[in-house]
């Protein structure tokens, strides 16, 4: 544990997460690309995600450090974060209750649309993420942003939700054929 | 300072009462504490209080040339403040995680929201525009600080007036409130945050938790809604996960609660409408009540006691006699003497110290063990804290001074005790312990 030994936890690992936008993400360039407060809710928002997710009892007094880098923003910017960060852990090999998937949704002319982009998003309508355990469908994080009305909510997360259990579907089909082709790589 | 941490039997209290679904300060799981909203002098300062929890606000406003991509809106800037005030663990610039947290909440409840019209706040396209500073201080946490802090916000938003501008073609006069009274905000809604706690992974859950309570959660679900049942933000913050139909459910909840809070804080804002036109006093000095510096405040919960003593009668009868065990004093050294022998304490965390204190000694009557009834401190305090569902009425019993024992008579020496038959009953349930100690009856 490198640094931060004072926060280190005696029956569970501390997960550290860091996220930042580089400073061609975005149409205009980003002056600080970590540090303020955007970025600082994103990475607490991670970092509440990916402890409800992983086992940290397995490792006690130990960190995992997450670090998601944003190369292009094109709306989602927290759910492609959460997504790449599974696939990582995965790879990692470190132990996840199921995978963890995220997707965004809004609510545009009574439609709820799923997995908006920077267009999209910039319109200023209601907008949704959610962070989803697809099979015990448990939500690991909602976040809600602008108005939206209490009876359209059922709704708008329905289709979070599906986009996530989509997303799944791709995630788990991906961790499946680079394990099979590493295995054959190996020669095992 | 660093926080003192939660001791595990403070921990494990809390949960199980939440288990019985019970609150330590009598309310019930949805239950909001009393809101009160006071304002100052100025227009725009209010200060909110829920329950203990106070929160200062303050808007003021300047007028500055816009961002550059929004050349005809306002700007709006929030921010709140933790001091050592609130709470001796926050310290200046430490907690950031917390207030990045918090702020973000607002921002997002009030701004993303658009309550405030920003396009009114413009004054010359491009050139000038009123930005507008919402500053709050959290003076006491005691608690559910984002639900105390939105509503400080909005009430000092809706009660804000800002100078009067006018444009004659290039000119633009900017008035005094002497000369032309100052105009409120346009304010299109009031978006409220109601704080949901979760306990034992989603199982129970509390509206407006109080510090204790906030200490011992799994999680949080913070909904802002206005009185339109339109939602502005959700955020769920902990490790908790929830399901679809509790998020649904906590947002039929919101609002139920946000309607109350909003019809609270029109009333409190017409009464002090009404107090400045009628040329009244008004202002802080006026509207804290009773607040004298050498007087504690304290707010009574009124207990009822009426069928106190049925319950205990009815708790007699149904528990069980206790085990009558006569022990023989043994007598270790001139003037020590020990009855009994202590049994294994049930909690399991004490340490060696505890198991000492339950030797007693009688230097007077070391060798009558009869009539004698020991009852000490120890013990009540035991018995008290015990989760037992015989103990709920007779816990009001505050015994702070030993009894002093004369062999043969069972004098017993206590403050509050409001009759003889609850001081046996008491002194049989303090026996019926799991931490026996010696009895004896005469």
């Amino acid at each position: 544990m490198r640094g931060s030994r004072s926060k280190a936890l005696h029956d569970r690992a501390l997960v550290n997460c860091q996220y930042s936008m580089a400073t061609f993400s975005t149409g205009e360039r980003k002056r600080r690309p970590h540090g303020d407060r955007k970025s600082s809710e994103m990475t607490l928002h991670l970092k509440q995600t990916f402890e409800a997710a992983i086992l940290t009892q397995l490792y006690p007094r130990s960190q995992i450090d997450i670090y998601v880098q944003i190369l292009q923003a094109d709306g989602g910017n927290y759910c492609a974060c959460v997504n790449a960060a599974t696939l990582a852990t995965i790879d990692a090999g470190i132990p996840m209750r199921d995978y963890v998937c995220a997707s965004s949704a809004g609510f545009i002319e009574d439609t709820p649309l799923a997995d908006l982009n920077y267009v999209e998003e910039a319109a200023g309508g209601p907008q949704v993420a959610l962070a989803l355990l697809p099979k015990s469908d448990q939500i690991a994080l909602l976040e809600m942003n602008s108005r939206l009305h209490e009876d359209h909510l059922e709704q708008v997360i329905e289709a979070a939700s599906k986009a996530c259990k989509d997303v799944y579907a791709v995630l788990d089909q991906v961790v499946r054929d680079h394990v099979h082709e590493v295995t054959t790589l190996l020669g095992e | 300072m660093k926080e003192t941490p939660l001791s595990n039997c403070e921990r494990r209290f809390l949960l199980r009462a939440i288990e019985e679904r019970k609150r330590l300060d009598g309310r019930q799981s949805y239950d909001y504490r009393n809101v009160r909203i006071s304002f100052g002098a100025d227009y725009g300062c209010c200060i909110v209080e829920l329950g203990r929890t106070r929160v200062l606000g303050q808007v003021s406003c300047e007028l500055v040339s816009p961002k550059l991509n929004r050349a005809t809106e306002g700007i709006l800037f929030f921010n709140l403040e933790l001091s050592p005030m609130a709470a001796p663990a926050f310290e200046p610039g430490r907690q950031s995680d917390l207030l990045v947290k918090l702020n973000r909440l607002l921002e997002r409840c009030l701004r993303n929201s658009k309550c405030i019209d920003t396009e009114s706040l413009c004054v010359v396209a491009g050139v000038k525009v009123w930005q507008i500073r919402v500053d709050l201080h959290l003076l006491n946490h005691d608690g559910n600080i984002i639900d105390a802090a939105s509503i400080a916000a909005i009430v000092a938003l809706c009660h804000f007036r800002r100078p009067d501008v006018s444009v004659q073609g290039e000119e633009v006069t900017l008035y005094t409130p002497e000369e032309r009274d100052p105009v409120p905000l346009s304010i299109h809604h009031m978006p409220i945050c109601v704080s949901f706690a979760f306990f034992q992974q989603g199982t129970y859950l509390l509206v407006d938790p109080s510090e204790r309570e906030e200490r011992v959660m799994d999680g949080l679900l913070v909904i802002a809604m206005n009185k339109h049942r339109e939602i502005c933000t959700i955020q769920s913050s902990g490790g908790i996960m929830l399901l679809k139909d509790q998020v649904l459910r906590c947002s039929k909840i919101t609002g139920v609660k946000v309607a109350e809070i909003t019809e609270l804080i029109q009333k409190a804002l017409e009464n002090d409408q009404k107090v400045r036109k009628e040329g009244g006093k008004f202002g802080f000095a006026e509207s804290i009540p009773n607040q004298k510096i050498s007087a504690f405040k304290m707010e009574r919960a009124p207990v009822d006691t009426n069928d106190v003593e049925e319950q205990a009668e009815e708790i007699i009868t149904k528990a069980d006699p206790p085990s009558d065990v006569f022990a023989k004093p043994i007598l270790r050294m001139p003037g020590t003497a020990q009855i009994g022998e202590g049994i294994e304490n049930s909690w399991g965390d004490l340490e060696e110290s505890e198991r000492e204190e339950e030797e007693e000694g009688n230097s007077d009557d070391a060798t009558t063990p009869e009539g004698q009834k020991m009852e000490t401190e120890e013990i009540n305090v035991v018995s008290k804290t015990k989760k037992d569902d015989d103990t709920i009425v007779l816990s009001d019993s505050e015994e702070e001074e030993v009894v002093i024992l004369e062999p043969e008579e069972r004098e017993k020496k206590t403050r509050t005790h409001t009759s003889t038959k609850q001081e046996n009953s008491s002194s049989k349930k303090a026996f019926n312990k799991k931490r026996k100690k010696k009895r004896a009856t005469h």
